[in-house]
């Protein structure tokens, strides 16, 4: 290929040039460019590697359907793999660079596998190394798993940067009456059709500019037109979106766009997002995306040099770059006769070589005026050349098969095999593609959610049909009667071509060139037996590239066919996915990265808590105390300290994060009594009760306490983790199944901050904070009563004397805003008393202990039972979940339940998560499982919470192991029951 | 993206709705016997068509409603407010 750029013509702007580097060596384009076409024109041949072979690839087309100048952009941080040369548009100080080659794309060591192609047939490393005899004879795949390393680094596309992306990116939703994809003239008439009738539309185009193939073409007259369109559109409002993909289509007329804002800048302002991804609602959805032109598989086809006709006419007219001086197009149907003369104008050598034997008048009078020398009943047989193509070898038909012709030299080699429509955003919706034999494509089937299709999409090849198609497309999509034109639109018809080849002989001739998949290997498929398509597609990995084998599927299929004796349409296709095409994942997260990737919920004392030192953990979403360190303390020194401190003399917590739902109305106090296991109808005011609420199937759900404010009005309290589903859960019985019930719930979490106050000293503590502090004296405040009172200063308070440390306990809720006030008095009162602050892991410490479960315990795999619970179950009334929990598997005596844990050697402590098994059958399951473990200081060693087959009686005066195969080896363990401090509550009643 | 035309706030993304479940099921009553409950809650019909589905308008008004819907298409065929006294007193379409 001996590319130039012309003196004129072209949509460039001479006048701008821009810099940019290529391989580390500087070069010049023009504003206008593509990097492609920058590149053709300063004479670079060979811009890729190819995955398998490392074969010298080039420029093989003008869009997005590039399969051969794919190259990296950008460096560091910012360095984007597998980018098409062909859709990036040129900037001052753009670099990029050659990928899967060393030392470089010119001079690639790798080549050399290109020797050994015949052992990489589709499945080679499959047959060459699992189980590679005779080392590994029926053994399996220690080896291959060493060879695929070698293999992977061997083949293989970009390398992506290893550094966290910098760029930013913005999610953004959209509304509009009609959405147009594509700015050819179908896309640009049904935007204009639609907008003049006032209503909303949005038009994308993944181009820089509008126009589609207007834009390659060299008439001035068509160039007027676009403009006037383009200004239509500006008068008319449509919201136009260029450098905009259109990648994916969804349910409803939802479509995913990617805008690319600020690539193709060569400063990049500091306050735009590199990407947008859009998520569009459109009532109707006008599709011209176009069609891109096919090539022919035949031996060498991928060589630098062999493009595709419509690449070469873009090239030539919109980017005034001469691809060639001495072509040779070869082609089966009548779009590429222009391209032919507008070369040969252009100053190219040209000779057209057309596989039908005739063709109409007109195109050999145009062929002739334009100085083309046209031959007849010929198609490519083998590509010339190595770096660069030399020639081309021609074949004839004869009989079934071919017959070689004659040899043809030549610098540019272009093919046309026809036309395939761009089908893939409807087949996103699941709407199968239908063969057309006369037009030889795929054509689009219609998808519903008031999605119609529009010029060569739909099957127009003619510019004046597109328009026209446009215009119906726009007014079906409104719902307005209106026909489109005939399809088609080609004088003589398309001869159809898929692969050129004598017998017998076996070449590289591709026909999914990004991944290396040739004919052979297609042939190879059906050899071994895989006759789907969708088997072909995995083995051969056909399609499987970054451009879904945009170019190479339909020969794919053609030639599954062909060695199935059956016709295309009867093979099927593969269903397209999204995205059309590649979506950084940067752009699919948006702003949702580092701290903005989840929500983070503070309790009300969050800053409170941080001031007085504490170190935070996650508990779901929210961020809790962890525990609260003195100088020099290490986490396990501190909880252990804490805990001791609350049994000593009292601790303080923050509760905030229990989930709190106001049950209110006539009807509260039933609905409790059916949500709750156990007895809730006879609750009195003033008081509080421990409820456990299980599902449908039986097995428990949550549990917390409730709390009698009034006669219709109490406060549930719900674990943190499901304080949502349980909410969920309530709404759900009332409006659904219990309809009648007069009750309301509402979530009040974030209206109170809560703490626990906990310890032998807690009543002392309490009483120096309140107004009146008898209100809390063992008379007036027995253990589950609840009473509103005032803290000083006139904080109104709710109290409620419960306990999950198993001390003397109060939680003390006030509004939220009051909570940092609460904290400041409790603090004042609890500090010289010998009083500390405790975090999540002595508040763990302090309830294994006592053999309270929580989350790790209730999984919802238990029963009540299991949990040990079983006595609140009452069997007086029916309860949600009291018919399923009594399931004969559910009751089987030998179910996991509830124990403690003790170390069999004191000294020695064992992992949450382990295994218990009896020690001489360390194997499978085990007899049981580690939810919890701490070091106790009101025992003075390690203890743990788990469950065990038969619980604790069972397995009494027996030995257990905790077994932890992947941390530490097995520990002997003791069942004793889970209440292994007072358990008898003497400190919690007192 | 399936739309979901919620009777209290309009149409509305599937992504602020939650799916519950199988909406044709009559719980029995909570005294039933363990039979009745292991059907309610455990027999579902794997439907390719149209089904009831409960769903919950969580991140919106979240009242619970029964949507008609093609589980081949994801064409949603009707909606209704679960609660009808609910939907009566803030004045929903039905």
């Amino acid at each position: 290929m001996s590319a130039s750029r012309l003196i004129n013509g072209g949509r460039i702007d001479r006048s701008c040039r821009l810099r940019f580097t290529w391989d580390g060596r500087s070069f010049e384009g023009f504003a206008g460019d593509t990097l492609a076409s920058a590149l053709m024109a300063s004479g670079e041949t060979v811009l890729g590697r190819s995955f398998k072979y490392h074969r010298p690839r080039g420029i093989m087309s003008a869009g997005v359907e590039e399969s051969g100048a794919i190259v990296t952009l950008g460096a560091g941080e910012r360095a984007e793999p597998n980018t098409k040369a062909t859709m990036v548009e040129l900037y001052d100080g753009l670099t990029a660079c050659g990928q899967n080659a060393w030392p470089n794309v010119r001079s690639d060591v790798g080549a050399a596998l290109g020797l050994f192609g015949r052992f990489f047939s589709a499945g080679f490393y499959y047959k060459t190394f699992m189980g590679l005899p005779p080392f590994e004879w029926g053994r399996g795949t220690g080896i291959w798993m060493q060879y695929e390393k070698l293999i992977r680094k061997a083949a293989g596309m970009g390398e992506a940067s290893r550094i966290a992306d910098p760029d930013a990116y913005d999610h953004v939703h959209a509304f509009c009456d009609l959405l147009v994809v594509g700015s050819g003239p179908a896309g640009l008439n049904a935007a204009l059709t639609a907008a003049q009738q006032g209503k909303d539309v949005i038009l994308v185009e993944q181009d820089f500019e509008l126009g589609g193939d207007l834009l390659n073409q060299a008439d001035p007259v068509v160039e007027a037109q676009r403009r006037d369109l383009v200004a239509g559109l500006e008068a008319a409002n449509v919201r136009i979106m260029t450098r905009t993909t259109a990648f994916g289509l969804y349910d409803y007329g939802t479509a995913g766009l990617l805008e690319r804002v600020t690539d193709h800048l060569a400063v990049k302002p500091a306050h735009a997002p590199r990407q947008r991804f859009w998520t569009v609602r459109a009532a109707a959805t006008v599709l011209a995306t176009g069609a891109l032109e096919r090539t022919v598989a035949f031996t060498n086809n991928d060589r630098p040099g062999v493009m595709t006709v419509a690449a070469a006419r873009a090239y030539l007219n919109r980017f005034g770059v001469l691809p060639g001086q001495n072509i040779v197009l070869s082609t089966n149907n009548d779009s590429a006769y222009v391209t032919a003369a507008e070369l040969a104008k252009a100053g190219a050598n040209m000779t057209l070589v057309d596989l039908r034997d005739r063709v109409s008048e007109a195109h050999i009078v145009a062929m002739k005026a334009a100085g083309v020398e046209v031959k007849t009943g010929l198609a490519p047989l083998k590509a010339h050349g190595g770096k660069a193509v030399t020639g081309v070898a021609l074949a004839r038909p004869e009989g079934k098969g071919w017959a070689a012709a004659e040899t043809l030299a030549c610098d540019l080699l272009l093919v046309s095999g026809g036309w395939s429509p761009v089908v893939n955003l409807v087949s996103h919706r699941g709407a199968k593609p239908v063969w057309d034999k006369d037009l030889a494509c795929f054509l689009p089937a219609p998808c519903g959610d008031n999605v119609v299709m529009a010029g060569s999409a739909a099957g127009h090849w003619n510019a004046g049909d597109c328009s026209a198609s446009g215009i119906a497309a726009a007014k079906t999509a409104m719902g307005e009667p209106a026909e489109a034109p005939a399809l088609g639109g080609a004088e003589t018809p398309i001869k159809p071509l898929y692969e050129v080849r004598l017998p017998g002989k076996k070449t590289k001739s591709f026909v999914d060139s990004q991944h290396d998949v040739t004919a052979a290997d297609v042939r190879l498929a059906h050899q071994e037996g895989f006759v789907s398509v969708e088997h072909l597609k995995r083995y051969t990995t056909l399609g499987m590239a970054t451009d879904q084998g945009k170019m190479g599927n339909v020969i794919g299929l053609a030639l599954m066919a062909e060695a199935l004796g059956k016709e295309i349409p009867s093979v099927g296709t593969t269903r397209f996915r999204p995205p059309y095409t590649p979506v950084a994942i940067g752009a699919l997260a948006g702003r949702n990265t580092g701290s903005h990737f989840k929500i983070l919920r503070r309790t009300p004392l969050h800053d409170w808590n941080l001031r007085h030192g504490a170190t935070m953990t996650d508990a779901g979403l929210w961020h809790r105390p962890w525990f609260f360190a003195r100088k020099g303390e290490t986490i396990t020194e501190a909880y252990i300290r804490e805990a001791a401190t609350v049994r000593d003399t009292l601790g303080i917590c923050d509760v905030s994060s229990l989930g709190k739902i106001a049950v209110q109305g006539p009807d509260a106090s039933e609905f409790l009594n059916r949500i709750y296991s156990n007895a809730f109808a006879k609750l009195a005011v003033g008081k509080a009760r421990y409820g456990i609420m299980l599902r449908d199937d039986g097995m428990v759900m949550d549990d917390g306490t409730t709390w009698q404010l009034s006669e219709n009005n109490f406060l549930l309290t719900t674990t943190t983790t499901n304080a949502g589903k349980v909410m969920v859960w309530l709404e759900e019985l009332l409006q659904l199944r219990w309809p009648d019930l007069k009750v309301h719930v509402t979530s009040v979490s974030d209206q109170w901050a809560g703490v626990s106050v906990a310890g032998p000293k807690a009543r002392g503590g309490i009483m120096a904070c309140l107004q009146d502090p008898a209100a809390v004296s063992a008379d007036n405040l027995p253990f589950m009563g609840v009473i509103e009172t005032r803290l000083k200063g006139g904080i109104k308070c709710l109290i409620a004397r419960i306990s999950f440390s198993g001390e003397l306990a109060y939680e003390v809720y006030v509004p939220s805003d009051y909570g940092e006030a609460m904290m400041d008095l409790l603090w004042e009162a609890a500090e010289p008393m010998g009083g500390c602050l405790y975090g999540l892991e002595a508040l763990g410490t302090l309830r294994i202990e006592k053999g309270h479960v929580t989350g790790a315990e209730l999984d919802g795999r238990v029963t009540i039972d299991d949990a040990g619970l079983g006595r609140m179950a009452s069997a007086r009334k029916p309860f949600v979940g009291s018919a399923l929990r009594q399931r004969p598997e559910l009751m089987r005596a030998d179910r996991p339940q509830l124990v403690g844990i003790f170390p069999k050697d004191r000294n020695q402590t064992f992992n949450g998560g382990a295994l218990l098994c009896k020690p001489d059958e360390i194997s499978g399951f085990g007899e049981g499982w580690v939810t919890a473990v701490t070091h106790s200081p009101a025992l003075g060693h390690w203890i743990g919470l788990g469950y065990i087959s038969g619980g604790h009686t069972a397995w009494q005066g027996k030995a257990a192991t905790a077994t932890d195969p992947v941390r530490q080896g097995d520990i002997a363990v003791e069942i004793v029951s889970p209440h292994m401090f007072d358990p008898e509550g003497g400190r919690m009643h007192g | 993206m399936i739309r979901i035309p919620c009777p209290f706030c309009g149409t509305r993304d599937h992504s602020e709705f939650a799916y519950g479940g199988d909406g044709s099921i009559t719980y029995p009553s909570l005294d039933a016997p363990m039979q009745d409950w292991h059907d309610a809650v455990f027999q579902r019909e794997n439907i390719c068509g149209v089904q009831v589905e409960t769903w919950q308008h969580v991140n919106g008004c979240r009242m619970w409603i029964l949507v008609e819907r093609d589980t081949m298409t994801h064409e949603i065929h009707s909606v209704r407010p679960a609660h009808a006294g609910m939907a009566k007193a803030l004045g929903a379409a039905s």
